[in-house]
């Protein structure tokens, strides 16, 4: 598939402070893409430079392969085809819905400015209340509006910042499909940004995880989970702790849990001190183990019990365990290790 | 005197096995050297070692810390080291620096700034305010001209809305306030007048100081605290809200929907206020005209074709363009300066406010040294 976003080196800044830095970045046409990282990592700041809304300080972005921005000068917002929506939607209270979404349609006839944006809020799922003022809309109604309004120019590329963080659980998962099929239909590709992982995971096929200005990896959720590059996209995406251990084969780390074998082969020098990542599903009771750990928080999801464990020497692990063996907190579990997907850091210390 | 300085700081293993010698300066700027020396050093597993620092030249709190850091290590590889002919002074060293390495020391509290730099930085803020001013000045004729060119960009809706909010909507509080005034010029000059008998004057000042300074200067100031702040909150708010960011995405430019319809309809509306206020002032200085000093409204109404020209009248009605073309700006301006959250709408229409009257008011002084320069 053709490449319709490319970012080559973005910095951008304020004052003195960089806030994005050597930024790389890649999406296709019609493809979903997502930033996530804590709040204060720059995603935002990625998103407006992306819409022209903040200058660059260096690097370049390109859609479409034509040059929107570089550090020297960049296209004005709307003669980039890249629509945004806002976290708070931004629609202008004085005017309906309809009139919102019509807003962004300039240059055609009353009559087809009218029809187009029926037609839009047609496909974003509020068909009908369109005469409604955003203030008589529901935060997701309103967050509906938004979109038809950044899709009314007809834009190559819809930029989302933190579409679903006003929402409650279920509505947001609806709208997600929602925004989904409409984009789709459209062949319009999109890239948002969210601290949520599971927002992130919902929607985007390729997510890429920031951490103070620069992307750590741009990849999809199933290998951003399984397969994290780098230490703090495995603490971040998903649960789990590490656990300290020495490298006695390349693929076998001998930790306090005994010699863990992986899937995995590391060219680090044997000894070399190492971090493994365990997941709560990596670890299972085993009445047998030698190795026991204590109960010191339990979190009930079901069918599964979450535990946290202190290990003797005091690390903390997690566990994922079957509800129906329950172990209260202040017990002692025998523990043992499966895992199949083994993610190893080389520790800096 | 000697002046030659000691060599580089150094380390070599002695004759005996386990045993070093430390030569010439151990100072701060050897201590990289220093560092990989000690690290390359050919240390025995176990046992003794014995440092011989007779030859030991210089040696100060960097490469005491460093020589303190090697005994540590080495004691802490299960090795007994001992340190032997360190002069006198050296030991002091050594000893208070080992006395003092657990210590962190609290970070020095910033240097309080002088009243020349306090003074410096605020003028320089003053400055830079200053000429972002000027460049909004700037990209507002730039956008005017555009519009001019091309008057069917006219937000006329905007413009209208703009006209009955900045203009009809300060009729009541401007009439009552022009009254006022005028009211309290008459009386207070009235006083004064009364005692050389020469009330008939009271036209001259009444409808001088209104027309000339007074009507306008009010006019701007009620305009200013009334509508200059409200384009500064509306203004303000859409940016808190990203509104203004997406009118920039759909391609409208927040200058033509904005700012200009606002000037426009300041620069129409403040010249009309100004006649109003005119007629109120007057109006004011009459009544009391007539209750204190028994000129009535025929005597008043009579002598004002000889008091006051029609060119006083212009200079006040001509001057008031120029004061809503500077409380439009100035409250757009500050408007676009908003940035965050809702405290900051409240700081920039405050700014506004005062900003605006402050420049008002220079702008009038300016007129008035104009005219007096012109003899009109």
């Amino acid at each position: 598939m053709e490449t319709l976003l490319e970012i080559e080196e973005l910095a951008c800044g304020y004052g003195a402070e960089p806030v994005v830095d050597g930024l790389n970045l890649h999406l296709h046409e019609g493809g979903i893409g997502c930033l996530l990282g804590p709040s204060g990592c720059g995603k935002t700041t990625v998103l407006r430079a992306i819409a022209g809304l903040e200058p660059l300080r260096g690097g370049r972005i390109a859609l479409e392969g034509r040059t929107l921005a570089s550090a020297a000068d960049g296209l004005p917002p709307d003669r980039r085809r890249v629509g945004l929506v806002f976290q708070d939607y931004a629609l202008f209270p004085h005017l309906t819905a309809a009139e919102n979404v019509a807003f962004g349609l300039k240059g055609l006839p009353r009559r087809a400015r009218r029809d187009n944006a029926a037609g839009l809020l047609d496909l974003v799922g509020l068909a009908g209340l369109g005469e409604r003022y955003p203030h008589e809309l529901s935060g997701g109604q309103q967050q509906r509006v938004a979109v038809a309004r950044a899709l009314a120019p007809a834009p190559r590329l819809l930029l989302l910042d933190e579409p679903f963080s006003n929402l409650d659980v279920e509505l947001r998962e609806r709208l997600g499909q929602d925004i989904r099929t409409a984009l789709k239909s459209r062949g319009i590709a999109a890239l948002f940004v969210t601290h949520d992982q599971q927002e992130a995971f919902l929607l985007g096929e390729r997510v890429g995880v920031m951490h103070r200005g620069r992307l750590l990896q741009w990849d999809t959720p199933y290998q951003l989970y399984h397969e994290p590059a780098d230490r703090f996209v495995a603490d971040f995406i998903g649960e789990g702790r590490f656990l300290a251990g020495r490298l006695r084969a390349p693929d076998v780390v001998e930790t306090e849990l005994g010699a863990i074998r992986g899937n995995v082969a590391y060219a680090w020098p044997r000894g070399a001190r190492v971090e493994l990542l365990l997941r709560p599903d990596d670890l299972v009771p085993d009445p047998e183990s030698p190795v026991r750990g204590m109960v010191t928080a339990r979190a009930f999801r079901g069918a599964e019990t979450l535990y946290s464990l202190r290990l003797p020497s005091g690390t903390e692990l997690l566990m994922l365990a079957p509800s129906r063996q329950d172990f209260a907190v202040g017990a002692t579990v025998g523990l043992r290790a499966v895992v199949d997907h083994f993610i190893a850091f080389r520790d800096a210390g | 005197m000697n002046s030659a300085l000691p060599p580089p700081g150094d380390i070599e293993s002695g004759p005996d096995a386990g045993t070093f010698r430390l030569t010439g300066a151990w100072t701060t700027a050897h201590l990289e050297r220093l560092r990989l020396r000690l690290e390359r050093s050919p240390w025995p597993a176990a046992g003794a070692v014995r440092l011989q620092a007779g030859a030991l030249e210089a040696l100060d709190t960097g490469g005491a810390w460093l020589l303190q850091g090697l005994l540590g290590e080495l004691r802490g590889r299960g090795l007994q080291p001992r340190l032997d002919g360190l002069r006198g002074e050296f030991t002091a060293l050594l000893e208070l620096v080992r006395e003092r390495l657990g210590e962190s020391v609290p970070a020095a509290p910033p240097p309080r700034e002088g009243t020349l730099a306090w003074l410096g930085r605020e003028a320089w803020r003053r400055a830079e305010e200053g000429l972002a001013l000027l460049a909004f000045f700037g990209e507002t004729v730039v956008a005017l001209g555009r519009n001019l060119l091309h008057p069917g960009r006219i937000r006329r809706h905007a413009l209208l809305e703009s006209l009955q909010s900045a203009g009809v909507n300060a009729l009541p509080i401007l009439a009552l306030l022009s009254f006022l005034i005028g009211v309290v010029i008459a009386y207070q000059g009235g006083v004064q007048l009364k005692t050389y008998g020469a009330n008939i004057f009271i036209v001259e000042l009444v409808t001088i100081t209104m027309l000339r300074e007074l009507a306008p200067l009010m006019a701007a100031i009620i305009v200013a605290g009334r509508t200059g702040s409200a384009f500064t909150a509306q203004i303000g708010t859409m940016q808190v809200t990203e509104e203004i960011d997406a009118l920039r995405t759909i391609g409208i430019a927040p200058m033509d929907l904005l700012v200009l319809p606002k000037l426009f309809g300041l620069v129409l509306a403040l010249p009309l206020l100004t006649v109003f206020a005119d007629a109120f002032g007057v109006l004011g200085g009459m009544t009391m005209a007539t209750l204190m000093l028994d000129v009535s409204f025929g005597d008043f109404l009579d002598r004002v074709p000889q008091a006051v020209s029609a060119t006083s009248f212009l200079i006040g009605v001509g001057k008031a363009p120029v004061f809503a073309a500077i409380i439009a700006l100035v409250g757009c301006y500050q408007g676009f300066r908003v940035s965050g959250g809702a405290d900051s709408v409240g700081r920039q229409t405050t700014k506004s406010v005062v900003q605006s009257i402050f420049l008002v008011i220079i702008a009038d002084a300016v007129f008035s040294i104009l005219y007096s320069w012109l003899g009109i």
